[in-house]
């Protein structure tokens, strides 16, 4: 498969449907969707070989492609994956169809325009994964904000217009930060080696003095934090993610959520290795108060969607808390609940949405009572709860047990701190479960609720089989990443340790004996 | 003592005579014209844009001084009058439809965009201070009449004459700034100074004289806080005279700038640096914080050109003669932009009834979604979002800042980016957020500046995702100054 540019056509296939829908006729509802379907679902399979044809045991990028873009200036079109990106590109797909069919008939006004924002939405997250260019991977970046708030904006609920505000400017001002950073780290890899270059793996063997590594990864680290979002930085995303539509919500906490944490893997930490460990007390106190902040807040919340919302910044609390034990458990955790929180999360929104379109209201206080006359509905709900708060058996119990399992090796404080985020998880989507489904029914609208439809079991069919796939057998999964992250974290420590030794000599035998060991 | 007037060198000043012969005969044929076809001149025009600009390609590997150094040819200048001849011609192509629903009077309308246009490529091939001078003055008596053309419209009388007020002052400064480097000096040909301040022997007089010229070109810029006149001015003079003020007076305004500063005055840039870092980043903030609030989009766009002109001149601060590039790449893109916007400003008015306020915006999607998706580009762009040219100019101009060490003053500027995407945004909200929440009738959907906003379109989609040629174009020009 070397001659064919495979994630080329992936990134770009999206953007070709999104163009071909424009000539569509704005009265043809049903053909705008049925190829907005029919681009994802191809997409999707597009995508499946990647899994198949990655070679679990070779170390660094495949399906490489490099062409020459702007040699002057080192910027080159560069893509590649290895086994963290090759699972976020899955999901992507994955939840893009999903989202184009739980859209099917929420969405009733500028349907054209909701499903090219969309394509096009997926083609900028896909190629966000995707580029090894510095300059190509901002460009990428950049462009999801605007398809994003537009679906906010346009397709949102009543404060929709403040959320998408707030979630661009909140968004940009983190990046443009990291954009001079990157230009800092340029013109520093110019002066030592004497070549322009945006090619982020040659840019890992830049020597960047420690004082500025400070500097540069508080800038990277801001950008990402903010996408992340962890606290102090989560305020946008309970706005953006109460008003975004269904599908929106989805991919915002499945996909754009996991471009904060998958850029600390891929920049920040291997960029500035030194700073990212003398960091971990710092972010890892963050992840700790946004586990548990997160989880308490969401226990008050009365409605369905900000409930969740707040649970996201618990759950990415977790997945950052496991990137920065550093080993083995905690990052491969990480990623894994990188994946389970796409999967569970974007599960319950999508229930959330289908509860919403037939009731027209989130309030926990509106239901109650609704496995009688919802019985199909409330056993998907109960399933993707159990697997939110993590129940052995599901996904959640896999991602977040490795987590707590490299926060206890790194330091046994962080992982008894975390662990109790998992009691209060338990707490408020019990609570929020029994509320909703359990009890009498008090509001009359209720009774006549009609259960999921076939297109509807469909979606949660697919959650569900993969909430279980990954609950009982994550090693599928866990190979793909294996040699990665291994190669990661030898990485990063044999280069946190070269610095650390530029500090004081005699370190400089920690070195050797770390390269001893590969 | 006898001179003979070189004719040969007539010839390399085609595109020059082009214009200035075209602008008489336009003037002559409007007093003989029967019929009330006012597109004839309007297309005579563009045959006159066009055939100069087909001159400037063909001279423009011609790099000589002409007339005994009084004008120049070379790189720098003849992308820049590329340039403005491109604006020109997109700003007719505009003023085909624009000048027959206003009732423009055309038999003066295009003379006068002529001459202007004239004055500005006079302005950025010479290296010799009195022609700049006669340049920048044909260029702006040009302006002032064509910003009042409007004579019933009370904000447009009022514009012009303000403008004229102001632009008069600021020629004054320019003149008695050139007045007092003569004095000292004894010469008018910018290389001239170069010797005399590398000489170090700098006399006060010369300091005056310097910040003077400084003060001139700050005006035209328009930057802060020199920048009284321009939002007045760019809400009362007719629209499509403000996307040529906005486009053309600051590229060329800004060449010449940077042509009289970077070739003379190098070693000054690097002593003012801390004056005008402070004027970029007060320009930069006050006009972003002020665009903030307007609710005239024309208003609004005057405060963003500022911003913009804010932005360049943190390029400008660095000093750096290689790194001047980015300047030029960053004039070519903003043209774009601006011209494109303005395009869909004007096509949202009719006779009358310009539909400015940002209510009118209200809605637009619904009713004209390509209006819609056309100005959601140019604003994008003017936000700084990649791909588009808009985003690579910033890219271009913050790296250089990076790179000359100006650390605190790119990031001052991205932040006031991120502000900028706030006023940009707003517009594209109400442009796809909001219900209507008034009646526009009818807008003036007519081809010429669906044209107009498509070229531009394209030219910012394509230098956005290959900006490798016009880099190296930029970087090109800007060899003059080595």
């Amino acid at each position: 498969m070397t001659g064919m540019p495979i994630l080329s056509i992936i990134i770009f296939f999206p953007l070709v449907g999104a163009f071909l829908l424009l000539f569509i006729p704005r009265q043809r509802d049903f053909a705008i969707k049925s190829t907005a379907l029919f681009f994802s679902v191809i997409e999707f399979f597009l995508s499946l070989p990647l899994f198949f044809l990655f070679d679990d045991t070779k170390k660094g990028m495949q399906f490489v492609e490099k062409r020459s873009w702007f040699p002057e200036w080192g910027i080159n079109y560069f893509l590649g994956i290895d086994g963290i990106s090759l699972l976020l590109i899955l999901l992507t797909t994955f939840l893009t169809v999903l989202c184009v069919l739980c859209s099917w008939n929420d969405i009733k006004i500028k349907v054209k325009e909701y499903y090219v924002s969309f394509l096009f939405l997926e083609t900028a997250m896909i190629g966000t994964l995707c580029a090894l260019d510095l300059v190509l991977f901002y460009i990428f970046w950049e462009l999801m904000l605007v398809p994003m708030y537009l679906l906010i904006g346009v397709w949102g609920g009543p404060r929709r217009i403040y959320a998408a505000l707030k979630f661009f400017l909140y968004t940009m001002a983190g990046s443009v930060l990291m954009l001079l950073a990157i230009f800092v780290l340029y013109y520093l890899y110019f002066k030592e080696k004497g070549v322009f270059t945006f090619n982020v793996l040659e840019l890992y063997h830049a020597h960047v003095p420690i004082s500025l590594q400070y500097i540069l990864f508080s800038a990277f680290a801001l950008s990402f934090a903010i996408k992340v979002p962890m606290f102090p930085f989560h305020t946008w995303l309970p706005d953006a993610h109460t008003e975004a539509p269904t599908a929106g919500s989805v991919i915002l906490a499945g996909v754009l959520l996991k471009m904060g944490t998958y850029g600390f893997l891929r920049f920040a930490i291997p960029l500035f290795p030194k700073a990212a460990f003398d960091a971990v007390p710092l972010i890892s106190i963050l992840a700790i108060i946004g586990i548990i902040y997160g989880a308490i807040v969401s226990m008050m919340q009365p409605d369905l969607k900000r409930l969740i919302a707040f649970s996201s910044v618990s759950h990415l609390g977790y997945v950052m808390l496991g990137m920065f034990a550093f080993n083995m458990q905690g990052v491969e955790g990480s990623i894994y609940q990188m994946l389970n929180h796409g999967i569970s999360t974007g599960g319950l929104f999508l229930l959330v949405g289908m509860i919403y379109e037939r009731r027209h209201t989130r309030m926990i206080s509106d239901f109650g009572g609704l496995s009688s006359v919802m019985p199909v509905y409330a056993i998907f709900f109960m399933i993707v709860t159990l697997s939110s708060i993590a129940l052995p058996g599901t996904n959640g119990f896999v991602g977040e047990f490795l987590i707590l399992l490299g926060a206890f090796k790194a330091k046994k404080l962080y992982g008894i701190l975390g662990a109790t985020g998992v009691i209060l998880g338990a707490v408020y989507m019990l609570w929020m479960f029994q509320r909703v489904m359990f009890g009498v029914i008090k509001h009359e609208e209720n009774r006549q609720l009609k259960d999921l439809c076939g297109r509807e079991v469909f979606i949660l069919s697919c959650i569900v089989f993969f909430i279980v796939f990954m609950g009982v057998y994550p090693k599928v999964f866990f190979k793909k990443m294996d040699v990665t992250v291994h190669e990661f974290l030898n990485f990063v420590k044999e280069r946190n340790a070269y610095y650390a030794s530029t500090e004081d000599p005699q370190k400089l035998s920690s070195i050797i004996k770390l390269r001893g060991e590969r | 003592m006898d001179v003979k007037f070189p004719v040969d060198e007539l010839i390399l000043i085609a595109p020059e005579i082009i214009l200035c012969g075209f602008g008489l005969l336009l003037l002559l044929i409007e007093v003989f014209l029967k019929t009330k076809s006012k597109s004839f001149l309007g297309i005579l025009t563009l045959v006159s844009a066009g055939s100069a600009l087909v001159f400037v390609l063909k001279l423009s590997s011609f790099s000589t001084d002409l007339f005994f150094g009084l004008y120049s040819l070379d790189s720098l200048g003849s992308l820049t009058k590329g340039l403005i001849l491109v604006m020109l011609i997109l700003v007719v192509i505009m003023s085909l439809r624009y000048v027959e629903r206003e009732e423009v009077i055309s038999g003066e309308y295009y003379p006068l965009l002529l001459f202007s246009t004239l004055g500005m490529m006079i302005m950025v091939s010479s290296k010799n201070l009195l022609t700049i001078f006669v340049g920048l003055e044909l260029m702006s008596l040009s302006i002032y009449i064509l910003v009042g053309l409007f004579r019933d419209n009370l904000k447009a009388a009022e514009a012009s004459l303000k403008y004229f007020l102001l632009g008069a002052f600021a020629s004054a400064f320019l003149v008695y700034g050139i007045a007092l480097l003569y004095g000292s000096t004894g010469s008018l040909d910018i290389k001239g100074y170069l010797e005399v301040i590398a000489k170090g022997d700098t006399s006060t007089v010369l300091i005056i004289g310097v910040a003077l010229i400084a003060v001139g070109f700050a005006f035209k810029i328009a930057l802060v806080p020199f920048h009284m006149w321009t939002p007045d001015v760019y809400e009362g003079a007719p629209t499509s005279i403000t996307a040529f003020m906005a486009a053309g007076v600051k590229s060329a305004a800004f060449v010449t700038f940077l042509r009289v500063f970077y070739t003379a005055f190098l070693p000054l840039i690097k002593q003012w640096g801390d004056i005008l870092w402070l004027l970029a980043v007060i320009t930069m903030s006050y006009a972003n914080l002020t665009a903030l609030v307007q609710q005239n989009i024309k208003r609004m766009l005057a405060y963003s050109s500022i911003a913009h002109a804010g932005y360049i001149l943190v390029a400008f601060v660095t000093g750096e003669k290689i790194l001047s590039s980015s300047i030029i790449y960053y004039l070519v893109a903003y043209t774009f932009m601006n011209v494109g916007a303005f395009s869909c400003v004007i096509l949202m008015g009719r006779k009358g009834e310009e539909n400015l306020d940002i209510d009118s915006y209200a809605g637009l999607s619904a009713r004209h979604p390509f209006v819609a998706f056309c100005l959601t580009i140019f604003l994008l762009s003017l936000t700084g979002v990649p791909p588009l040219a808009g985003f690579m100019a910033k890219f271009y101009v913050f790296s250089t800042a990076i790179k000359a060490g100006y650390v605190w003053l790119a990031i001052i500027g991205v932040l006031n980016s991120v502000v900028a995407a706030y006023y940009y945004l707003r517009v594209i909200m109400y442009m796809y957020f909001r219900d209507p929440v008034k009646e526009i009738g009818r807008i003036d959907l007519s081809p010429s500046y669906i044209l107009v906003s498509l070229i531009c379109i394209f030219f910012l989609i394509y230098t956005g995702i290959l900006p490798r040629e016009l880099m190296l174009l930029a970087e090109g020009a800007v060899s003059v100054f080595f």
